[in-house]
């Protein structure tokens, strides 16, 4: 049980898959203006990272080495489609405001990463765990982003005034800057710092 | 592993592969289609109101019943700018089935227009068109009209709300459209849209004068509407079939029909 435990958490501070191996950068850019559409994201990354470590655990001992890589972009792929399917049917608004990005999951290195390390040597359940907290750590990223954005780039959270604005009659001046997804960058390179500083042993030797 | 590796075991393993995941995209997709289409269906009709600014953006409303209180939909004849006669009200034309996407495709409801004239790049234009009037005592306030043409990538589909004086513009909107995010994706960009308000798409004469630009309107301008910036050809499409849909081969017809009518009797109305 304990395997399970530190297969779940250890993606999220120990082994980041943003933060240590700096893999999915682009979407963390691309859709973390607002918390709505992190959120969202977030959900869709955890449940296609997941179900692919599942599937492609479970018919591990079937792939050939030579189609390995085309049966898992298969999966992923059928995946990510379901995944827009639902964004689509129950948050339409999100999935405007997401445009390709969900569809862009497919590309996504955490998803591609996981099957390739992970999935194909270990049991569906540790897969399918494993895809869980590589997710979670992704989603932590996206939160902490979607927060820091929304709250100081347009003063509010999910959609819900916190500072008020001066252009609404405020006193809040908004910071533009964390509207333009290049703000992401340093607020990674933030996190990554603050990371690596609470744990030395994440530091890449030079 | 020399097992997994032969040749049998990789076609077993692909067809199986793609086997299941057909089904379950298949599954996903037609389950879920219904409600996807009523997601569409309602998100235009808050385009509509919208345009007809009869909400705010983000704004909660019972938007169904605002649309029924407020809209009068008439289906029109482009070519000859009356209303459609009763008998062409079949087939993709039916009462509450007018869909411009159908509607085009329908080769019994749409012409093909011959490519010098077609500005906006639609190849097919639809015989008739659903246009929305905004009420208001007895007659109307606005006139809405959809609009659609090609950007860069896709067709750009919107509506254009236009004051009862039939020049002045009171909206428009983006409701469905797949230019690139960020770029000409911003074509359904609020702030933009909003630059649109109070723009003169027709003189005194009733000659076409709007113009969206590469580039900045000149400032003071009344006709000209800011291009979007990295976007030059999702710009010009809009530009092209703005200029397609208030001409002769779109709504021109009907909009000088509606312009005798109005100068037979006293504008504005007595409640006023």
């Amino acid at each position: 049980m304990s395997k399970l435990r530190k297969t779940l958490l250890e993606p999220i501070f120990d082994n980041n898959p943003i933060a240590l191996a700096v893999l999915g950068i682009c979407s963390a850019l691309a859709v973390t203006s607002k918390l709505e559409t992190s959120v969202v994201m977030a959900l869709s990354v955890i449940f296609v990272v997941a179900f692919s470590n599942l599937a492609i655990s479970i018919i591990r001992n079937h792939i050939a080495a030579s189609t390995r890589i085309l049966v898992e972009m298969t999966i992923i792929a059928s995946l990510v489609i379901i995944a827009d399917q639902f964004i689509r049917a129950f948050a339409f608004d999100v999935s405007k405001q997401l445009s390709v990005y969900v569809g862009l999951i497919i590309t996504n290195c955490i998803v591609m990463g996981r099957a390739e390390a992970y999935a194909l040597k270990n049991s569906p359940l540790q897969s399918f765990v494993d895809g869980i907290g590589n997710g979670l750590g992704y989603t932590f990223i996206l939160l902490v982003l979607g927060v820091i954005r929304e709250l100081f780039g347009s003063g509010k959270l999910f959609g819900h005034s916190i500072l008020p604005l001066d252009t609404e009659g405020g006193w809040y001046v908004s910071n533009g800057l964390l509207l333009v997804p290049a703000s992401a960058f340093f607020l990674i390179g933030g996190i990554i710092w603050v990371i690596r500083t609470l744990k030395p042993e994440q530091m890449e030797k030079d | 592993m020399s097992n997994h590796d032969s040749l049998k075991n990789i076609i077993g393993a692909a067809l199986g592969v793609c086997l299941v995941c057909s089904i379950l995209v298949a599954a996903a997709t037609v389950a879920l289609k219904s409600r996807q289409e009523a997601n569409q269906r309602f998100e235009k009709l808050k385009n509509i109101l919208l345009a007809g600014d009869l909400m705010k953006k983000g704004e909660k409303i019972d938007v169904e019943a605002v649309f029924a209180e407020k809209i009068q939909p008439t289906l029109i004849e482009l070519k000859t700018g009356e209303p459609l006669p009763a008998e062409k009200m079949t087939g993709s034309f039916s009462p509450g089935k007018f869909d411009v996407k159908v509607v085009s495709k329908d080769p019994g409801a749409s012409r093909l227009i011959p490519a010098l004239d077609d500005k906006a790049g639609i190849k097919r234009a639809p015989v008739g068109m659903l246009v929305y009037f905004v009420k208001e005592g007895d007659g109307f306030s606005k006139i809405i009209l959809p609009v659609h043409g090609s950007g860069l990538w896709s067709f750009i589909y919107g509506f254009l709300a236009l004051d009862r004086d039939l020049k002045t513009i009171r909206g428009f909107t983006v409701y469905e459209h797949g230019e690139t995010p960020g770029l000409g994706g911003e074509v359904e960009n609020p702030a933009w849209l909003n630059t649109w308000k109070g723009k003169t798409a027709f003189d005194d004469e009733g000659r076409f004068k709007l113009k969206i630009l590469k580039g900045k309107a000149s400032p003071g301008s009344t006709t000209e509407i800011d291009g979007l910036s990295g976007a030059s050809l999702t710009t010009r499409g809009v530009d092209n079939f703005m200029q397609f849909w208030l001409g002769p081969q779109g709504y021109g017809p009907f909009l000088a029909k509606l312009r005798t009518k109005q100068g037979n009797q006293p504008q504005g109305g007595t409640h006023e």
